[in-house]
Order: C-alpha cells, then sequence, then structure tokens
C-alpha cells in the first residue's frame, strides 16, 4: 500500500445526526465566484460563537485536534443543500476523509467529484468508532486503507464500501469531463435521434426565452 | 418479464451509454443554473478551453441573492452578491445561454419559473445545481439536483455520469381533509419516514389522494420528497398535467402536439412494475402539520405536542429541542412567533398565495408580528396583484415584496435574528437556515397566514370554521 492509497491522521467525532450542508457551509460564506476561502466558514456556528468568538469546548477549537484530517460522523452526513462548498470547505480545512453509517446523495457525488474520500460504514461500526473517539485521553488516530476499503483504529477494523467507479476516480484522480468528453460524438448523435421523435424539447430553454421576448415586445406598456 | 417503472422508462430514453453496473450516461434535456452554484462550474470551464455543448438547452436565473424590497428596480447592495449576478450573466452571454436576470420581469425562483413558462414538460430529464429540482417530479419530469461539478459536466457534455437510484412508491389514497393541503401530507410523509427514509430512492407518488391534487400541490410534494433524502420524484402524467403543459407550452403545435400527448401518455409504471420499497398512507388522516425541530421529519400535527426524546433518533431530537427552545409535551399551538414567511419554491405560487390569502382577507397580522410574503416568480407576483391577491396581504399587514429565494435560506439581506421563531413555509428548519440562531417552523401558506393573524403557531383550522359561520 502507498501513501497514495491510504490516509491516516487524527479523527474527530462529530455526533450530530443529518449534519446538514448548510451548518458545514452557511450561506454567508456562498456568496464568491471561485472556491477559496471557504475553511474559514467551515462549520461557522459551531466553532464560532454568536460574537464571532472561538468555542474552546468545541473538537475542533481544541489544540490536540488542530491536525485534523478525518471526521466521524452520524447517519445522514451532508443532507441538505447541493452546495459543493461544502466539501470544498472541509478540503481547504484539512479534511481528506469522512467517516459516517450514510450520507446525503447530493454531498456524496461532491465529495466524490473533489477526491474526498467517504467511507460508509455500518451503523454500529460507526458507533464503536465513535465511542473509541470520546473515550481516549487523546486524539484518536485512524488509518484507512482506500485498495483494501478499511478503517482501522487501535481496536477496531472497519470495512467501508466504495463503489468500483468512486474508487478508480479516487485513486487514478480521474477528468470525468474529459472521459465523457471523448464519447461526444455519441451524445451528438444520441440528441439528433432523441430530438427525431421528441422535437419539442429541442433547444427548450433558447426557444424559450425568444418566445417570451417576443411576446413581452408585443406587450402594450404602460 | 414484470414490467417496469416509470422512472426506469424515463433512464432507458436519456441513456447515451451504460457505463458500468451502477453508472449510465445521462442526456439531459433542460439545464437550469443560478448565481451560486455556476461560477466556480464556468471557471473551470475556461481554464481548460471547453466549450457549452448545447447552449440552447441551458437556462440561468439570478434567485437566491437577489433582494426583495418592494422597490421596483433592484439593485444588489453586498459587493459579492452583485458580482455573482454581473458574472452569471456575462457567462451566459458568452456562451449564449438564456438568462432571467436580476431586473427581468419574468425573474423568479429556478423551480417556480421553469415550470411556469413552459420549460418543464413530461418524459424530460432536468438537472439544476439545487437539491429541490426533484420539483419537476410533479409533471412527470426526472429532475434532481447536482453539484458544482457535475454543473460543469453538464455545461461541457450535455450529459452526467449518473449513478443508478432504487425505485420507491409512496402511495396515498383517500382524500385530504378540508384545511390540509400538499405541504401537510408530504411534511407527514417526511416524519413518518424519516430525514433519509428515501435516500438512495427516486419516489413514484401514485393513489387517488395525488390524482386529486392541482399541479401547483403536486410540485410542493414532490420538491420536498428531498428532504425524506430522495434522488427524485415522480407523479405519473395525466390529463391535469397535460392541459397545464400545454397550457404553458404554446410552441407544441399541430403534429408535434398530437405526438406529445401520445408520449406523454406512455409515461406511468406498468401494472406489474416491480418496486424496491413501497409505503402507503391515508390521506384522511392528514391534520395541519408543524415542525418542532431542526430536521423536516420533526414534525407533528398542530394538535401535538413536542415529542419526548427517545428511541434511535434520540440524540437528534435533544438536540434540535434544546436549539428550538422547546421540552418535550409542550403544546405546539399557541406557542408565538415573531415572524411569519409566506415564499420559496416550495410555496410561492398562485395557488399558495390564494390560499393563504383567503385566509388574512379581512383580517389583520398580530402587533408582535413581522409577516412577508416572497411570490415565487414575476409573472406570480403580477398574477397576485392583478387578482387582488396582493391588495389583501397589504390591507392584511402583510409586506408584499418582489421575487426570490429570500428567508428560505437567507442568503440575501432578508436574514432573522438571533432567537426570533418563524412560521414559515419553506422546506427547511435547520439549524441557522433563516438566521444565526433563528428558529423555523414549516407549514403549509394557510398555516403561515393564520400564525401572523394569531401572532402563535394555531390551527387553521379554527379560522375556516369561521369563515363558514
Amino acid at each position: 500500500m502507498t501513501e497514495a492509497h491510504r490516509i491516516h491522521g487524527i479523527a474527530a467525532a462529530l455526533n450530530i445526526p443529518n449534519l446538514d450542508t448548510d451548518q458545514i457551509m452557511p450561506k454567508q460564506f456562498l456568496r464568491g465566484i471561485d472556491k477559496s476561502g471557504l475553511a474559514k466558514g467551515l462549520l461557522w456556528d459551531l466553532r464560532y460563537d454568536a460574537a464571532g468568538d472561538r468555542r474552546p469546548g468545541f473538537i475542533l477549537n481544541q489544540p490536540a485536534y488542530a491536525d485534523t484530517r478525518i471526521l466521524i460522523g452520524g447517519p445522514n452526513f451532508g443532507c441538505g443543500s447541493s452546495r459543493e462548498h461544502a466539501v470544498w470547505g472541509l478540503q481547504q480545512f484539512g479534511i481528506r476523509a469522512v467517516i459516517a453509517p450514510s450520507f446525503g446523495e447530493i454531498f456524496y457525488s461532491n465529495a466524490m467529484n473533489n477526491g474526498l474520500l467517504l467511507a460508509m460504514v455500518s451503523e454500529p461500526d460507526g458507533q464503536r468508532l465513535m465511542n473509541e473517539a470520546a473515550s481516549g485521553v487523546g486524539p484518536l488516530h485512524l488509518d484507512i486503507d482506500i485498495v483494501g476499503l478499511t478503517v482501522k483504529s487501535p481496536s477496531i477494523h472497519a470495512p467501508f464500501s466504495l463503489s468500483a467507479r468512486y474508487r478508480q476516480m479516487f485513486l487514478e484522480n480521474l477528468d470525468v469531463i474529459g472521459a465523457t468528453l471523448k464519447m461526444q460524438d455519441d451524445i451528438v448523435a444520441f440528441a439528433q435521434g432523441y430530438w427525431a421523435n421528441r422535437p419539442w424539447v429541442r433547444d427548450i430553454a433558447s426557444m424559450t426565452r425568444r418566445r417570451l421576448d417576443t411576446l413581452w415586445a408585443q406587450t402594450p406598456k404602460v | 418479464m414484470t414490467g417496469i417503472t416509470l422512472y426506469r422508462k424515463l433512464l432507458a430514453s436519456h441513456t447515451v451509454a451504460v457505463l458500468d453496473e451502477q453508472n449510465i450516461l445521462l442526456f439531459c434535456d433542460l439545464h437550469i443554473m443560478n448565481e451560486y452554484t455556476s461560477p466556480q462550474a464556468f471557471t473551470g470551464l475556461h481554464q481548460r478551453s471547453r466549450n457549452v455543448l448545447m447552449p440552447g438547452q441551458n437556462v440561468a436565473t439570478v434567485s437566491h441573492i437577489i433582494p426583495t424590497h418592494p422597490i421596483a428596480h433592484r439593485v444588489i447592495q453586498d459587493p459579492a452578491s452583485a458580482l455573482q449576478a454581473g458574472n452569471l450573466k456575462r457567462n451566459c452571454d458568452r456562451h449564449g445561454i438564456a438568462i432571467f436576470d436580476t431586473n427581468d420581469p419574468l425573474q423568479g425562483i429556478e423551480h417556480v419559473i421553469a415550470p411556469e413558462h413552459g420549460m418543464i414538460r413530461p418524459g424530460m430529464v432536468v438537472m439544476c445545481g439545487d437539491s429541490h429540482t426533484t420539483t419537476y417530479g410533479a409533471l412527470g419530469a426526472l429532475g434532481f439536483g447536482i453539484g458544482t461539478s457535475e454543473v460543469e459536466h453538464v455545461l461541457a457534455t450535455q450529459t452526467l455520469v449518473y449513478r443508478l437510484a432504487r425505485d420507491m412508491r409512496i402511495h396515498v389514497d383517500g382524500i385530504l381533509p378540508a384545511g390540509t393541503t400538499a405541504k401537510d401530507l408530504i411534511l407527514m410523509i417526511i416524519s413518518r419516514i424519516g430525514a433519509q427514509g428515501a435516500r438512495g430512492f427516486v419516489v413514484e407518488f401514485t393513489g387517488a389522494a395525488i390524482r386529486a391534487l392541482t399541479v401547483e400541490a403536486r410540485f410542493t410534494l414532490c420538491n420536498m420528497a428531498v428532504e425524506a433524502g430522495a434522488r427524485g420524484a415522480l407523479i405519473a402524467p395525466d390529463s391535469a398535467t397535460v392541459d397545464y403543459v400545454l397550457e404553458r407550452a404554446a410552441d407544441i403545435q399541430g403534429a408535434a402536439r398530437d405526438q406529445a400527448i401520445q408520449y406523454w401518455k406512455t409515461l406511468h409504471s406498468d401494472a406489474d412494475a416491480v418496486f424496491d420499497c413501497e409505503h402507503r398512507f391515508d390521506a384522511g388522516e392528514v391534520a395541519p402539520q408543524v415542525t418542532w425541530g431542526t430536521s423536516p421529519d420533526q414534525a407533528v400535527a398542530i394538535t401535538e405536542a413536542v415529542p419526548v426524546a427517545d428511541g434511535p433518533e434520540k440524540l437528534g431530537m435533544e438536540r434540535a429541542q434544546a436549539y428550538t427552545g422547546l421540552c418535550a409535551g409542550m403544546p405546539m399551538e399557541g406557542l408565538p412567533v415573531q415572524h411569519v414567511f409566506i415564499g420559496s419554491c416550495t410555496n410561492a405560487r398562485i395557488e399558495d398565495l390564494r390560499a393563504a390569502a383567503s385566509v388574512v382577507k379581512g383580517r389583520h397580522v398580530a402587533p408582535t408580528v413581522r409577516a412577508m410574503v416572497v411570490p415565487g416568480s414575476g409573472a406570480v407576483k403580477a398574477q397576485a396583484e392583478a387578482e387582488g391577491v396582493a391588495q389583501a396581504f397589504i390591507d392584511a399587514g402583510f409586506e408584499w415584496r418582489q421575487p426570490g429565494c429570500s428567508m428560505c435560506l437567507a442568503m440575501n439581506d432578508d436574514v432573522l435574528a438571533d432567537g426570533q421563531r418563524c412560521a414559515s413555509t419553506t422546506n427547511r428548519n435547520f439549524e441557522g437556515r433563516q438566521g444565526r440562531g433563528a428558529i423555523t417552523h414549516l407549514m403549509s401558506p394557510q398555516m403561515a397566514a393564520a400564525a401572523a393573524l394569531a401572532g402563535c403557531i394555531t390551527d387553521v383550522r379554527r379560522f375556516l370554521k369561521g369563515q363558514n359561520d
């Protein structure tokens, strides 16, 4: 196993079910036109109080967790809004993997498209990892093997699932768009055949816009 | 051979290639963009000198960051947000993509303007960088939310590498009682199956109660399916669907019209289709719903109390009760609210506004409440003004504002203060969703209207009774 095939380091447990992407990356950090500056906004309301002061009790604010690379989350981690900013923020903060029993579906796709590893473990294994993280004197160190698909702690050896495609995307840093563009001729041919039978969807956006503009031009203005 | 589901039929008609057992290359008929989840996708495209493959199948609107003050010409004061809006316009102009810009009289929320102008038709596959794209299932179109990387993929290829979902059917018999709506039905369903009860599934809604819903009510239902984790929601098209679409799709004429209607009639699950999971509900059991917690599945009937935190969801329930400042056993009815918000892609269409207006007509908002109505689009706003619906709100003391997403996610300047409690017709009651420390109680437009009048969460059925006396 090479270094590219494993993620290891400090794991912080966030024992919050349904931790939605609004909480992971609140609205006030979504106003950019690039991906920068999102580490600041990560889990903002949990990390900072209403006055903007750090909450010393929150796990990611504790000095021992400064180098956290892995999060252990509850069920349905990343549910809600489609904002990919949540994934970018986690990565910019230094998080390389999230372990949870289940993930929001759009968040899952977003993570895989950015090389953030989401390790889906069983509910009991998730709970055991959560308990182990809570019971230790210091931070829990985890070792995630992306080839063998296991999460290892000092006392737990938990398998996780990852589809073949996503494992490949993760390991080979696949240019998904580039791969699809190689099929561009097939796509165009498909569309031609599809539109021949369903002409009412061809150029549906531009055609509708033109129709509305024509209507508007004919409407008497006050 | 067993029959196939509507979902599988839609996939089959849009599959460009099968990539592996779990993934297909799925063609996208319409890709809708907004100002905040698309900029990085365009940048990615430009960095690699890639083009938009089929600009005519793409449309954009400024909806999330737009201010909703009742001022005719809208100026976005926040510099970052103004940059986002300007950036969207530049990107669309550069690639020849249709846009509904900030001061377009037809501007509005993505999921309101696309169907109202006939851009959503049965059998289509629709994608948008917004989770509530499931809305379009109401017209028998497969809609789903995507992330920004996927927005870039769709721009470049008009397709998506699509992970197959499983089939779920939610069958609803019976008749919705007076005072209840599709919002109450979907809140009840989510509370029963849970916030991840439909995770990994595309849900098809069937049954007499679904057939009886108007098309706009079906939008509400499908819109919130994502709050149960669904990858999509579908309702097979019927005559109501066909009428709704043809009324708005003026371009479908002559032979194409007959061809379209014939095709749409085939868009239903076969009688012997097998679903991976099925649920059944009785609409007759639905009472007006209200959420008490910080997840959309934490809802009860208005006559009920905040539940005891127990069972597998205990941890989340305790956390939610701490955030919302509610204890087990407290009745929902009578809980004071400082704010009422009527709007969002869930409940800001003309029927929603009419229903809420019928409750407030001739009455007045409680002095302790700030109440606002944000119509879903410029067209909805104009119609409500023409019909007197807007005046009913204004006379009752509501603010009548410009269209946008507004306080549903509070990305513009419509933000609640810490500790404020809001009766809201939106779709998410997440912690901090409407403002840091603000508390959201999801409900129907009628229920929100009643809360505005009473100054507290109340049972709209009392007001309906009053109307009949």
